[in-house]
């Protein structure tokens, strides 16, 4: 699986505006619902949602990075947001650092096995310092997308 | 006193272990893997056949792709190695992370 499978390259946000970990689950969570990909209905309630799952085990894995998510009808298939704090924000991390860079992934219940390939995806590039720093130098949504798109094209780098 | 060959023997320990809880190695389970992995004297290594991970990484166990009935190989080496193999192949078969299993398998 891809980045261009799941990435909503409408949905990136190079400066996230919260300075709180739940403030910034809710700005990921709008992204999507303004890209189109979320009914707006459905807005406070999967946001409560992951907030929820966090709440329950942290998903800061550290070094700077937290992927939030959660299972939810209303995606056919997994469906993800990123986003970027240049202050940092307290994830409640494995390694009790701030956390800079923030992937928000919404699943299908019924498909535990899509989101496993997301998973494989993201920290097959993430566990990468080289990737984890460019990706923290993403200053617009095209940056995102090219940087996005490159790893995609080379698995290996 | 003889270093026997015993001695030797134990300080590596492999096993097969399949995946068997519907939603496979996703995150919770694979934060319990590691926790679990932590607290043995060894190293652990944990291979889906393509892929060979740090067992006591989080990062690099959520690259598995472990889904329900994938083996995985796991292999750990020093002194308390035979008792993590063990305590892990019980996580994921017996315990199966205190999930349940796919539909029509419970």
């Amino acid at each position: 699986m891809k980045f261009e499978d799941f990435v909503c390259f409408k949905a990136t946000i190079p400066e996230l505006q919260s300075a709180d970990r739940d403030g910034i689950i809710a700005e990921l969570v709008s992204a999507l619902v303004q890209a189109g990909k979320l009914p707006s209905a459905s807005e406070a309630e999967i946001t409560k949602a992951v907030i929820k799952r966090e709440n329950e085990a942290s998903t800061g894995m550290g070094k700077g990075v937290a992927v939030p998510h959660v299972k939810h009808p209303v995606v056919d298939d997994v469906l993800a947001a990123i986003g970027q704090s240049d202050t940092g924000i307290d994830f409640s991390s494995l390694d009790e650092q701030p956390v800079y860079s923030v992937i928000l992934l919404i699943s299908p219940p019924d498909n535990p096995d899509r989101h496993l390939r997301a998973m494989e995806n993201l920290f097959k590039h993430l566990q990468k310092e080289k990737f984890r720093k460019f990706l923290r130098q993403c200053q617009t949504p095209e940056a995102f997308e090219d940087l996005l798109k490159e790893a995609d094209d080379n698995p290996s780098w | 006193m003889q270093a026997g060959e015993e001695t030797l023997e134990k300080l590596v320990g492999e096993a097969t272990v399949e995946i068997k809880n519907a939603d496979g190695l996703h995150m919770r389970p694979a934060m319990q893997f590691v926790d679990l992995a932590s607290q043995f004297d060894c190293d652990v290594t944990v291979s889906n056949g393509e892929t060979d991970v740090d067992g006591k990484s989080i990062m690099q166990m959520s690259m598995l792709a472990a889904t329900c009935g994938t083996r995985l190989k796991v292999r750990a080496q020093g002194p308390e190695a035979e008792t993590a193999v063990e305590a892990l192949r019980e996580l994921v078969e017996v315990r199966m992370f205190d999930e349940p299993p796919p539909e029509g398998q419970r």
